[in-house]
């Protein structure tokens, strides 16, 4: 079975057991994306399925045979952070960090939702084809991301800051 | 997890062989309920078939309904702009639901068929009838705020989870299946079945049988919404929820479809509510007296007794919200 981890095509034989957050962590290596509460609640395992972000841990591995999987360790160019992680640096995004590579990936897509315009449910006129990315679209948004320290103020505003240029 | 094996189909009837009618197997879509499920080992098949690369299709249909693929996904759903345009309390009900990442992953056919969340149905110190048919049901004196006061028995009282399938019963939604004995339909109002004694049982499909799409005929108006009422403002299930569509002409009532979730065993089509409104004039004493007429039967126990008079308030704050008239 193949798949593609941050630009890599990777071989992989697991038991069909194995969820793509273990394949990650203990197969490859790959610790960046943690594994909090292991059913879906809490976003920690946040990676990005072809630029979709999705629960790795409620995912099996082997349904995910070739496709595009980027990792937090896959955020970064050539040394370079990505600007939203330079953001959460910035706005103090984090205390104990644990949540953040969730937070990273999942904030990644939220803007690419954003950008293709669907609407999330605080959205006022569903129809619309500009949505303003306000704090409380924001915070619905990224909802699926728990952070119990409650940097939830400096995330929104490291998003904001990142994004609030975008056309 | 128990082990078991994992298959691709290609298409339904592919689906349908690897299946099979023994009972091992199961379907597999996002895997954001029977993953969890499996993990917790009240699920434990032998076989998984992979059915997320079946029908993702979203059609317009000529008379102006709908038909989307049970593969598609629920933020397929949510972002469709005939949905979103036609059908807003469908759209809304989808994102008021879950997180985005699961609504990445969750299909539509596994939003249907999704289990419910009752605490002591996952706890496996608990009695439970749906888990072990026969045992008990120990959220009846447990702490059951979060249980249905409608359709419930003296077996089972959990809800359904489900915020999309609160819509698509209020909006007429049809579901189509392939078994064995070939393709049928079913009203979505009828899959899901009252607990009565054997809450095990939870919907009318037989053995092996794969939702393969579900149909919707034109919206009466597109003035519906969903509103949902939880115990925190995001990713959180429902306390009471309503799907409401509503046309309102001369200031009478001359249609109306309503369901509502968080409230009932299955996915709650309000028939009494409706009738109760068709013909009425559009102000707030006949929305009171149609949801006191839909809460009739309902029963409370010691933790969930709040939820009736939400329920009326949150249908009429709807019903209100659609029809424009100050509360």
């Amino acid at each position: 079975m193949d798949i593609i981890i941050n630009g890599r095509t990777i071989e992989f034989s697991v038991d069909p057991r194995t969820s793509l957050l273990d394949l990650l962590r203990d197969h490859l290596g790959l610790t960046g994306s943690k594994k909090g509460c292991n059913q879906g609640a809490c976003g920690a395992c946040t990676v990005l399925v072809d630029g979709e972000r999705i629960n790795s841990c409620l995912a099996l591995a082997v349904q995910y045979q070739g496709r595009k999987i980027t990792t937090v360790e896959g955020l970064a160019r050539n040394g370079d952070l990505h600007s939203l992680q330079r953001a959460f640096i910035e706005h103090d995004g984090f205390q104990c960090g644990y949540c953040t590579p969730g937070q990273l990936c999942s904030a990644v897509a939220m803007v690419d939702e954003w950008e293709r315009g669907l609407p999330s449910v605080v959205t006022q006129e569903l129809a619309a084809q500009g949505i303003a990315l306000d704090r409380d679209e924001i915070r619905e948004r990224m909802s699926g991301n728990l952070c119990r320290c409650g940097a939830y103020n400096g995330i929104v505003e490291a998003i904001t800051a990142t994004f609030e240029n975008l056309p | 997890m128990k082990p078991f094996t994992y298959e691709r189909a290609r298409d339904p009837n592919e689906a349908l062989r690897l299946v099979g009618t023994d009972g091992g197997a199961k379907y597999l879509g996002g895997g954001t309920n029977l993953v969890d499920l499996m993990r917790e080992r009240i699920e434990a098949p032998e076989r998984l078939v992979d059915v997320t690369r079946l029908s993702t299709e979203i059609e317009g249909k000529p008379d102006g309904g709908l038909v989307i693929g049970a593969a598609a996904t629920n933020t397929a759903l949510a972002a469709h702009r005939a949905i979103r345009e036609q059908y807003p309390m469908l759209a809304r009900a989808v994102l008021a639901g879950a997180s985005a990442q699961i609504r990445n992953m969750a299909t539509v056919g596994g939003n249907v068929l999704q289990r419910t969340r009752c605490i002591y149905f996952y706890d496996e110190a608990s009695r439970c009838n749906k888990r072990e048919p026969g045992a008990g049901c120990d959220a009846l004196d447990g702490f059951n705020r979060m249980h249905a006061i409608l359709g419930a028995s003296s077996a089972c009282i959990a809800t359904h989870p489900s915020d999309m399938c609160v819509a698509l019963v209020a909006l007429d939604a049809v579901v189509h299946t392939l078994g064995v004995e070939g393709e049928r339909s079913i009203p979505l109002v009828d899959l899901h079945r009252l607990p009565a004694g054997r809450p095990d049982i939870e919907t009318e499909l037989k053995p092996g049988e794969l939702i393969t799409k579900i149909e919707l005929p034109p919206p009466l108006t597109k003035r519906s919404t969903y509103r949902k009422v939880r115990d925190r403002a995001s990713y959180a299930f429902a306390l009471v929820s309503v799907a409401a569509e509503v046309d309102v002409t001369n200031g009478k009532v001359r249609d109306v479809r309503l369901a509502l979730g968080g409230v009932a065993t299955k996915p709650w089509r309000a028939w009494k509510a409706e009738e109760a409104l068709r013909g009425q004039a559009a102000t707030e004493p006949s929305f009171r007296a149609a949801a006191e007429a839909e809460l009739v039967e309902a029963a409370g126990l010691r933790h969930n007794e709040f939820k009736i008079e939400l329920a009326k308030r949150t249908l009429v704050a709807v019903l209100c919200e659609l029809a424009g008239v100050a509360t």
